[in-house]
């Protein structure tokens, strides 16, 4: 996709000025500093940072799970930043899909009923066996949280998430504890989500090959989006090299 | 099944020790609700119907004697629908195998057919027969407590001729439920008979033909009872009337109200602060529950999950719990309820016996539950999201840990690391920590309430009986004697000491207040019958004015030095006014004291006594019941050991069964709440007690930090624990004031050691029991899983 097509396409996302403050007592943590950005229809994009950049924050934002302190979110013609803790969770449920950088599994529940309890609120959701078919769980579907190893416990998390078949799809690094293949499964699941689907995907990673896979790369730092690159020469996840 | 269905199942079964022990507490909460006012519900019943189907008069007025054709101008007072008029006699009794004089009652009833009013209900044998002399009917409690069948004979001196009486039937009435005689507090079943014979014999033993001495009436709706009073007391006087009276002061009914409304005081407040308190521990424990829970809420919620849908998703959970409880409580309390009830009935001798669930009863205690358990869910609920998911999902920052008060003002060097850990917890923490002490505290003041009744009965055992009473034995005299009369009983075997009284009835009023009742003329300072105040300092008789006892003083809005107007209700009915010269402490019907000389005075009499108290020597005393029984003169006599045996014998059988109950189920709720807190923290801990095992901590070392911490919250918690309880006394106190009964505000420290004990003993084994979890604690799915 070309640079010009992609900025005629319509923003599904617009933040203005976002910032983020942590009250800790005395201490104030910035956590965002004033960031404007635009997700596009149907693109695959990269957050890349250090540890602390914000990644998450932004993330949880435009996922409607936390509010800034300042500034404003569109999500197309919807203000986020004006939504009532009602509205953004018929946001959430509606039309996005999240995997938690710390997977969030309910532990009382096993993997296909985790998938099951977001699929039975959806629309027009996956049926969980599938949606962990797609991140090879399948055998795997009646074991607790508990008896899953950290990685196949994100894989759950991410099943979960495309399992709704959302509109828009932000992955709070979904392969951190993966190992290349299992990692090359999941991120093949998620593109797979953005390419049928259209849906548009956000991917925070500390992995930089991933960024191959993106239509555009955002950089973090210190609170602040310190660049922006287009990747031309987007690759399909398995033709990614580690 | 729903995913977040099945979610909740399994929470529910991963606690089910939690869960039992919720369902516990709050089963026992109900149960204690459920029983007692079931058993009122259906003494209450009982009883009416009682006196409804066997016709229990209004009003009771006795006199010396008149003529039968009297009956109709009473029956002309407007609002009197029925007039019984009959003959009452107490007579002394020699009954087989009984060494003192017993006292009976004689009614009399038409021969051929059953009186309209207080009719007796047959037992057993058969009503008395015209033409047949000697026939009685015999109260049951007597007849059982001398197994007395008919064709059974018991001797009687009527009118001072011994007369054999044969029994023929035996009834109830309910006019005798509680068989009292006037004068006793307590019924004494052994002592005391009564006996109804036909009016024509009756009337013949004591020169009566033509006239009665006892009328009885029944009301209609419409009737101003007062009045009917006041005009039945006029139409009576000049035949000897001592003044009538209404079912209030009838002295059967009277017990058996005082006895329900001693009941509904437990019925009511000792259940009442139990589910109160239940219904507090549901929601902390709820509370705190979903609070461990806060994660896994916020991730519902980062799905799309709305409050409300998680807010259901815990309800339906609290109400399982809350629904199980309830219906186990209802059902042991009913179960309960049912022993209490038949146990009761059979005291008061009911011959009709009504068991009623109320379902009001049931719905409140449903109602309150689910609104507590409810109120703990939801606040804990919107605790939980109100930070926003993303917030609540983070991992919890490290704590901040600060050195606690103690180590600022420079005293760590008392403190090993442990505690100094431990005591920095439950700094960082007060909400928790505050939450775990009421919790126990609670409990354990529950503990006291429900043993302070013993110790207040104690109390007043030992006051009336031991300290104010010493007498052995009190004899009454058929008339009012002379002085002779005091040295002949003085002269009886055994006999130690002996005390003149003369007791008058007559009327005490102040403004519009007044109440009929026996004002008892002692020596100065009598050495047996000691009337005592509030510090067990006896109250001397002042030569002239009465003393009070504090509830008759309060009802009459009198204090020591105010006047009150004394209307005799025998011989010339002087009516005199009278300083109140001072008021005593008592714990049973109001009563008043004078001097003797003072009543003499009042009387215009010399030196007369209606009766003695005796201090007698315990190896004559079957001696002096054998002389007693063959002394005309002597009307009456109680002994003192018999009051104490029946009184304890009522607490045994009634209130010390409810009271165990009360104990048992306070037991339980404590163990539960200790439990939970115990667990609960264990839950709230779990992540950061795993990471200190992690960490190279020992398993000694990190049971030391949760159980020390336990062990300091419930050493906290007892000594509050027990000044709630004696506030929860305080206020039982005050409700189960009553004009009939009181009683006092002590808590024995044998109360307080059992309480502290139930509480330190629950501490222990719920110490075992989360020691033994820790052991187990899964340090990898600990740490793996966050939840
Ligand atoms: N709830 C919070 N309270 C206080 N500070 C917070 C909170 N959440 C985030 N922060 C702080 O905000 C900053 C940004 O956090 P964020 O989680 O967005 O970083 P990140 O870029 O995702 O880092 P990582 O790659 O380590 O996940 C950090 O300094 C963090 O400590
Ligand atoms: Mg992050």
């Amino acid at each position: 996709m070309s640079t010009a097509t992609t900025r005629e396409r319509t923003a599904v996302f617009e933040a203005r000025g976002l910032t983020k403050v942590y009250r800790l007592g005395e201490v104030e943590v910035h956590a965002l500093r004033g960031v404007d950005m635009e997700l596009y229809e149907s693109e695959f994009v990269v957050l890349l940072g250090p540890s602390g950049s914000g990644k998450s924050t932004l993330l949880n934002i435009l996922g409607g799970l936390d509010v800034p302190t300042a500034g404003t979110v569109r999500y197309r013609e919807h203000s986020l930043t004006d939504d009532d803790d009602a509205a953004l969770t018929r946001y959430r449920r509606e039309h996005v899909g999240f995997v938690f950088q710390f997977y969030n599994l309910i532990p009382s529940l096993t993997a296909r009923e985790n998938v099951a309890l977001v699929t039975e609120i959806s629309p027009s959701p996956l049926p969980p066996e599938e949606a962990l078919e797609l991140v090879g769980l399948a055998p795997r579907m009646d074991h607790f949280p508990s008896q899953l190893s950290g990685g196949e416990q994100q894989r759950v998390a991410i099943a979960r998430a495309i399992a709704k078949q959302p509109e828009v799809l932000l992955c709070d690094e979904p392969t951190g504890a993966l190992d290349v293949q299992t990692g090359v499964v999941v991120l093949e699941a998620i593109e797979r989500i953005n390419r049928e689907l259209g849906t548009t995907t956000a991917v925070i990673t500390h992995n930089a090959v991933i960024a191959g896979m993106a239509d555009r790369v955002i950089h973090l730092s210190g609170g602040k989006i310190s660049h922006v690159h287009d990747n031309p020469t987007k690759v399909s996840a398995h033709d990614l090299v580690w | 099944m729903k995913a977040i269905d099945r979610k909740m199942v399994r929470d529910l079964w991963g606690m089910k020790g939690q869960a039992l022990a919720i369902i516990l507490v709050l089963a026992s909460g109900i149960a204690v609700f459920v029983m007692a006012l079931t058993t009122l519900a259906s003494l209450v019943q009982s009883q009416e119907t009682y006196y409804d189907r066997y016709r229990f008069a209004h009003v009771f007025a006795h006199l010396k004697r008149a003529p039968n054709s009297l009956a109709e101008r009473i029956a002309e007072v407007p609002g009197v629908s029925r007039v019984e008029t009959r003959i009452v006699a107490a007579v002394t009794l020699d009954v087989p195998g009984l060494a003192e004089p017993g006292v009976g009652k004689l009614i009399s009833v038409p021969e051929s057919h059953a009186p309209s009013m207080n009719v007796p209900h047959l037992r057993g044998g058969r009503y008395v027969e015209p033409g047949r002399p000697g026939e009685v009917l015999v109260s049951e409690a007597f007849a059982l407590s001398h197994n007395l069948k008919p064709g059974d004979r018991v001797n009687a001196v009527l009118n001072g001729r011994l007369q054999p009486l044969k029994i023929v039937g035996i009834a109830l009435s309910p006019e005798y439920i509680f068989s009292i005689r006037e004068g006793e507090l307590f019924p004494d079943d052994k002592r005391f008979g009564v006996f109804w014979m036909g009016y024509t014999e009756l009337a013949a033993a004591f020169d009566m033909q033509g006239a009665f001495n006892s009328v009885v009436l029944a009301l209609n709706a419409e009737a101003n009872e007062p009045e009917v009073l006041r005009l039945l007391d006029r139409i009576t006087e000049p035949f000897g009337g001592i003044g009538a009276i209404g079912r209030a002061d009838q002295l059967s009914h009277r017990l058996v109200t005082n006895e329900f409304s001693q009941l509904q005081g437990m019925a009511l407040l000792t259940p009442t602060i139990f589910l109160a308190v239940t219904a507090f521990l549901l929601n902390v424990v709820m509370g705190r529950l979903i609070n461990t829970q806060r994660e896994q809420i916020a991730a519902l919620r980062a799905f799309g999950y709305t409050r409300w849908d998680i807010g259901l998703h815990y309800c339906k959970l609290v109400m399982l719990l809350v629904v199980i409880g309830v219906a186990l409580g209802t059902l042991v309390g009913a179960w309960l309820a049912s022993a209490l009830t038949e146990m009761y009935s059979a005291f008061f001798r009911f011959p009709v016996f009504y068991f009623v669930l109320p379902p009001n009863v049931v719905a409140l205690a449903l109602g309150i539950s689910v609104a507590a358990g409810l109120l703990g869910t939801w606040s804990a609920i919107r605790r939980a999201s109100r930070l926003p998911p993303a917030e609540a999902m983070r991992p919890e920052p490290p704590a901040d840990f600060r050195p606690t008060i103690l180590e600022r003002l420079g005293l760590q060097r008392f403190l090993s690391v442990s505690v100094r850990m431990i005591l920095r917890q439950i700094e960082r923490k007060p909400r928790q920590a505050l939450l775990t002490v009421t919790g126990i505290a609670l409990a354990t003041g529950m503990l006291v309430l429900g043993n302070f009744v013993i110790d207040a009965v104690d109390y007043v055992i030992d006051f009336q009986f031991f300290n104010s009473q010493r007498q052995d034995v009190n004899v009454a005299f058929v008339e009012p004697s002379s002085h002779r009369a005091l040295n002949e009983v003085r002269n009886l075997p055994g006999v130690r000491d002996a005390e003149p009284y003369r007791g008058v009835a007559a009327r005490i009023r102040s403004g519009h207040v007044w109440r009929k009742l026996g004002i008892l003329g002692l020596e100065s300072e009598p050495r047996l019958f000691r009337v005592l105040d509030a510090e067990q300092k006896q109250v001397r008789m002042p030569p002239e004015g009465v003393v009070l006892s504090e509830k008759l003083a309060q009802i009459l809005e009198v204090r020591p030095g105010d006047t009150v107007t004394v209307e005799v209700l025998e011989g010339d009915r002087p009516v005199r006014e009278v300083p109140v010269s001072g008021v005593f402490a008592d714990y049973s019907m109001p009563s008043a004291y004078m001097h003797i000389d003072a009543v003499r005075e009042m009387l215009r009499e010399g030196d007369t006594l209606s009766g003695a108290f005796l201090a007698v020597d315990s190896q004559y005393l079957n001696t002096l019941y054998k002389q007693l029984k063959q002394t005309p003169k002597v009307a009456n006599v109680s002994v003192k050991r018999a009051a104490l045996d029946t009184f304890e014998q009522l607490l045994n059988e009634n209130l010390l069964r409810m009271k165990a109950f009360n104990v048992f189920f306070a037991t339980v709720i404590c163990f539960g709440v200790v439990y939970n807190s115990a667990r609960i923290s264990l839950a709230e801990r779990s992540r950061e007690l795993a990471t200190l095992r992690v960490i190279g901590f020992t398993r000694g070392e990190i049971s030391m930090i949760l159980l020390g911490e336990l062990t300091i919250l419930t050493l906290v918690a007892i000594p509050l624990g027990l000044m709630f309880g004696y506030g929860l006394a305080g206020f039982a106190v005050t409700v189960m004031d009553t004009e009939t009964q009181r009683f006092p505000l002590v808590v024995s420290s044998a109360t307080y050691a059992f309480a502290a004990t139930v509480t330190i003993v629950a501490a222990v084994c719920s110490g075992l029991v989360v020691r033994r979890k820790l052991d187990h604690l899964d340090l990898v799915s600990v740490l793996k899983s966050r939840e």
